[in-house]
């Protein structure tokens, strides 16, 4: 942590930036002066002002409050699909790794069936069969996110295996459950920190995305997606519905990707995760 | 070679015939139908008309007949649009897309190359940093955002180009750069990765010790070789483009392949969404397989590795 601050100032101030705005989300009802669903119609479309510092939208709903609120759903999406995706592709990536022969064909046949499957199509797919609401797209992210985690984990297992800490711990009896979990998954939490780091905000862009064009979320819940939607339709006269949601949804990304890479730098130098895919 | 292109073929095709399954199944499972009116019908009327269509025959029967008329190339008729046939459709809606891609495909090069050398030349400098900023900052824009953007400074404050639609030239310019900006970044990033590797290399050093200027180096010696790994992205970019340009279409009220997708998987009309899949599926599946064996014949070792497994 310390070395992250002083080699890799810009990306420290990306995580506190990212840790303010998480702490904003999480109390937002305390740093909100409006709910996010109150309508106050006589201050309807309303551009920035003091009393509703980014405006008020169609219904006359304090868009400030609205995008805080809407950093719940969306920070909590990009996180629990990520993790989602995290576990199943750690769980996939290391049996294939460790077990190798068949296991490993099987498994990797599978991985790259989802790898070169469209994941656009699947995701729309998912959130129709599921509704459009929070499970469908849960399930939708996490299961076009997963093949990248199994594929890293797969190769870091397969060099750690032939470790000869590995070894003895395979000569002293150790069970082979034991030998991954307890002997090489905790010496590869580097590369999966960084990449769980890029995986986040491509998962909250995915969620905007589905949402914008309308597949996502539905109300009453709102996220940075929906929001810009419903700016999308009036910005021709009233921009600042979706100028503001959208330039923080902007500012996050940015955050993520430059903490991505001064985590990058710090605990997995070698990889090149995250150019840019 | 032969052997590395034949497995290459079957693994394509086994995920082309994956995706319709797929596609053929979850649509299925997926509440509603084709024919869902808001009036009351009543079950007579819904059963004749499911038996018209062929929607009261098992599943696994109907997926057996459409995969049979698809191996020959016919899609049936559309549900939604009663008489068109979906590859009619399609062959309206794909010429439309191919345009808005290969133009940002072409914007993405155009920008993105020279961006990254110029980093990678410049590196370490202002350059290199502006360079690179526009380059992160590319891939994280919302592409919403671009769009509004787009339209309100130059079609709303400066009326040069249409806010919507795909009418002549002058209202393709604000959808391609849309669409072009996140491959153009990604292209930037990775050109100047590349880029700095090969200029670390030894002929590069032999090419300075000759004396040549720097610029001379970069455009002469290192361009060429900083490409192949962009091969290997010529994959993702086509993902990226897909996925783009289904915003896009939306954002611009283009009518390409990604708004009829997102139509008719929302109506239920089966046919023309397996149909759409299938193409998306084609392309994206041919383009994998384009970069595979033309990866596996610059770089022989990826080949050998395979053969030997």
């Amino acid at each position: 942590m310390k070395k992250l601050f002083s080699k890799h100032p810009l990306a420290a101030c990306c995580l506190v930036y990212l840790l303010f705005i998480s702490l904003m989300a999480i109390f937002a009802p305390w740093v909100t002066p409006y709910s996010y669903e109150t309508q106050i119609i006589a201050d309807k479309l309303q551009g920035p002002s003091w009393k509703h510092w980014m405006g008020t939208d169609t219904l006359g709903r304090d868009v400030y409050s609205r995008i805080v609120y809407g950093a719940q759903m969306s920070l909590a999406v990009g996180v629990l699909t990520s993790l989602f995706a995290l576990a199943l592709g750690t769980v996939t990536g290391a049996v294939a790794g460790y077990k190798g022969g068949w296991v490993d064909q099987l498994l990797m046949r599978v991985v790259d069936l989802f790898y070169t499957f469209p994941s656009i199509l699947l995701a729309i797919l998912i959130t129709i069969v599921l509704g459009r609401g929070a499970p469908g797209i849960l399930l939708a992210l996490g299961l076009t996110a997963w093949v990248t985690q199994a594929r890293l984990v797969r190769g870091q297992v397969l060099q750690a295996k032939e470790m000869a800490y590995v070894e003895s711990a395979k000569a002293m009896g150790v069970t082979d459950f034991s030998v991954v979990w307890k002997h090489i998954l905790p010496n590869l939490w580097g590369p999966i920190i960084v990449s769980l780091t890029f995986q986040i905000p491509t998962n909250i862009m995915a969620e905007s995305f589905l949402s914008f064009i309308g597949l996502g979320l539905q109300p009453p819940f709102s996220s940075w997606g929906t929001l810009a939607n419903d700016g999308f339709r009036a910005m021709r006269a009233y921009p600042h519905l979706i100028i503001f949601p959208g330039t923080v949804l902007f500012i996050s990304m940015l955050a993520f990707n430059y903490l991505g890479d001064g985590l990058r730098d710090l605990l997995d130098p070698q990889s090149r995760v995250g150019t840019g895919i | 070679m032969i052997h590395y292109f034949t497995t290459r073929l079957g693994s394509a095709l086994i995920t082309l015939f994956f995706l319709a399954v797929i596609t053929f199944f979850t649509l299925r499972l997926a509440p509603g139908g084709p024919f869902d009116t808001e009036r009351a019908t009543t079950p007579e009327i819904q059963a004749s008309i499911n038996q018209q269509y062929g929607l009261d025959r098992p599943l696994i029967v109907q997926f057996a007949d459409w995969f049979a008329g698809a191996a020959k190339g016919d899609l049936k008729t559309s549900f939604q649009y009663l008489g068109r046939p979906v590859s009619e459709i399609i062959f309206g809606a794909l010429p439309n897309s191919l345009v808005l891609g290969g133009w940002a495909l072409l914007f993405a090069v155009a920008l993105g190359l020279p961006l990254g050398a110029l980093a990678a030349w410049k590196q370490n400098t202002v350059w290199d940093f502006s360079a690179m900023f526009a380059a992160v900052a590319g891939v994280c824009l919302p592409s919403y955002l671009v769009a509004s953007v787009l339209i309100l400074v130059f079609s709303m404050w400066l009326h040069w180009f249409p806010p919507a639609l795909w009418e002549g030239p002058q209202s393709y310019v604000l959808p391609v750069i849309t669409l072009g900006l996140r491959p153009m970044a990604i292209l930037a990033r990775l050109i100047r990765a590349s880029m700095i590797e090969v200029l670390r290399s030894d002929y590069i050093r032999t090419a300075r010790a000759k004396g040549l200027s720097q610029g001379s180096v970069v455009m002469k010696h290192a361009l060429k070789n900083s490409l192949i790994p962009v091969v290997t992205l010529l994959g993702p970019i086509m993902a990226n483009l897909v996925t783009g340009s289904f915003l896009v279409e939306y954002v611009f009220e283009i009518p390409g392949m990604g708004k009829h997708f997102i139509t008719s998987v929302i109506n239920r009309d089966y046919p023309l969404a397996l149909g759409v899949t299938l193409i998306y599926g084609v392309i994206l599946i041919s383009c994998n397989f384009f970069v595979d064996v033309a990866y596996g014949y610059i770089d022989p070792r990826i080949r050998v590795l395979e053969e030997g497994a």
